[in-house]
């Protein structure tokens, strides 16, 4: 089923969540706020108009894919939910709480300050393309840099969870090495795991998969299909792994101009589109 | 041709410990205490460009364009009899060597500002030569923008930028004889000094040479050496 998200699903408000019916797996917080909400959000840059208007939420432990052309704005909707780059227009909330700006007593959309901005970005990570690790510290320091200077968390508490991480994501023995020394897949696990100390109720992944040589995807996967089990972690991906987007996620939102044109479970999705830019699309990369 | 070059060995041993002392004493001094005080001054402005609001920023670097782009002897001399002459610093003193103390310190000053100009120019390229992606993950992990700069940013950009580091600290050990506009007996005009009372220089610029030419020489392999050291 089509849905038309252009309107009707603005408010960070269950009752106006337009698409419900396939949130059957993940809970709502019992205020019924969505973790993540989108409201007529727009983003250009320049004169080129990346989003507009753009509605949407994602319920507390959804795993929602975005696939789209390139340039439809799926990483940028990733971006803009890291702070990464800054609204055009509209409201983004987090557990109900704005991220970026808000609405003051007159009804006027303000910016907030980098302070407040900083309280709610810690519930959310991000894992890179690039993966991003800093090469100048060590696998274990790259994971326990935030914990410790963010979390302030102890540096041995940090240090044993990011061991356990290490253990999750098959890298316990590589804690001392420089990233530099990883492979690519080696380095996005440890990308993953510095994401997962920050222990986030969000992960964004932004083509995670796309700059690894192919004999490297499988363990990237692996890893994430195992957090996607074993945490409820609400999670955002942008990928071209269409296997891996129907295993793991919920419920996958085609985008195209910056617009959802068509949403649905993963198999119904693949299975049977019904959007023609959804089948050619689909028809492209499978 | 009858008035061929000589070498004078005994000129040359007779000089040699005087030029060496105002190598030590002044040249080496000057040099070493100015490279570190540009090297910090030079990232802090670097950090400031970036960091201070627009227009701030703008002024700045303007500021640090003019600095750059004026002649390190004039800026000695605006700075000795324009600046610190009025202010009575330099007078009254007890004796040559308080004066040659105190010049030295404004020659550390001014050289120390006027290659931290170039020096920042050196720290933003190599800021700018990080991958966008570093501050993005920076930022994905809530580090705050002092950690960031700390941890992830200057130490990248270091490595970056140390070669130029040293090379400009090289070229300020060259430049120490424009201490000579303000009257600093360096080791240039020591030896100057010294030919002049023999009426023979050939083997006190010799000497002078020599030592710029042995104290470089290491200072650039030191400084391959520490490159490949931090590299990972």
């Amino acid at each position: 089923m089509p849905t038309d998200k252009t309107d009707g699903a603005g408010a960070p408000d269950l009752s106006k969540q337009s698409g419900a019916a396939v949130q059957t797996g993940p809970d709502f917080d019992g205020n019924g706020r969505p973790r993540i909400a989108f409201e007529d959000v727009s983003k250009q840059f320049g004169k080129n108009v990346v989003l507009n208007d753009l509605n949407f939420n994602v319920a507390k432990g959804e795993r929602v894919t975005l696939i789209g052309p390139s340039g439809s704005g799926k990483t940028t909707i990733l971006r803009l939910l890291m702070t990464l780059e800054e609204l055009s227009g509209g409201f983004i909330y987090v557990d109900g709480d704005p991220l970026t700006h808000r609405k003051n007593d007159a009804g006027k959309r303000v910016a907030m300050k980098p302070k407040e901005i900083s309280v709610i970005r810690k519930r959310i990570g991000m894992v890179f393309q690039q993966f991003n690790l800093f090469p100048n510290m060590s696998v274990i320091e790259n994971i326990t840099e935030a914990p410790i200077h963010v979390l302030g968390q102890s540096k041995d508490e940090a240090r044993e969870k990011a061991k356990k991480l290490l253990d999750q994501v098959g890298l316990g023995d590589r804690a001392e090495e420089h990233p530099t020394r990883l492979s690519g897949g080696q380095q996005q696990r440890v990308a993953i795991a510095r994401a997962l100390a920050m222990e986030p109720e969000i992960l964004l992944l932004d083509e995670v998969t796309s700059a690894l040589d192919p004999e490297l995807v499988g363990d990237v996967l692996g890893v994430l299909r195992d957090v996607a089990n074993s945490t409820d972690i609400t999670m955002l991906l942008v990928t071209h792994e269409m296997q891996f987007a129907r295993d793991v996620s919920h419920r996958v939102m085609m985008f195209d101009a910056g617009h959802i044109i068509e949403e649905a479970e993963p198999d119904a999705m693949f299975s049977d589109p019904q959007h023609e830019r959804t089948k050619k699309f689909l028809q492209a990369i499978l | 041709m009858s008035s061929s070059v000589k070498w004078d060995w005994s000129l040359a041993n007779e000089a040699f410990p005087d030029i060496l002392k105002a190598f030590l004493e002044v040249t080496l001094l000057v040099t070493v205490a100015a490279s570190i005080l540009s090297a910090l001054l030079g990232l802090v402005w670097a950090v400031a460009l970036r960091e201070l609001p627009g227009p701030l920023s703008k002024v700045l670097g303007w500021l640090l364009g003019v600095i750059r782009m004026t002649p390190l002897p004039l800026q000695l001399l605006i700075v000795t009899y324009g600046i610190v002459t009025p202010q009575g610093w330099l007078a009254h003193l007890d004796g040559p060597d308080q004066l040659n103390h105190r010049l030295m310190i404004i020659g550390i000053v001014v050289f120390a500002v006027h290659y931290s100009t170039y020096m920042a120019e050196s720290y933003r390229a190599g800021i700018e030569s990080l991958p966008k992606g570093q501050w993005e993950a920076a930022t994905a992990l809530s580090l705050p923008q002092s950690r960031t700069w700390r941890v992830v940013i200057i130490p990248q950009a270091l490595r970056a930028t140390l070669p130029s580091l040293g090379n400009w600290a090289i070229a300020m050990f060259k430049d120490t004889p424009y201490l000579l506009a303000i009257g600093v007996i360096e080791m240039v005009t020591q030896a100057r000094q010294i030919g002049g009372d023999h009426f023979d220089y050939i083997e006190v610029f010799t000497i002078a040479g020599l030592i710029f030419l042995v104290a470089s020489y290491p200072t650039a392999i030191l400084m391959r050496r520490l490159e490949k050291k931090l590299a990972y």
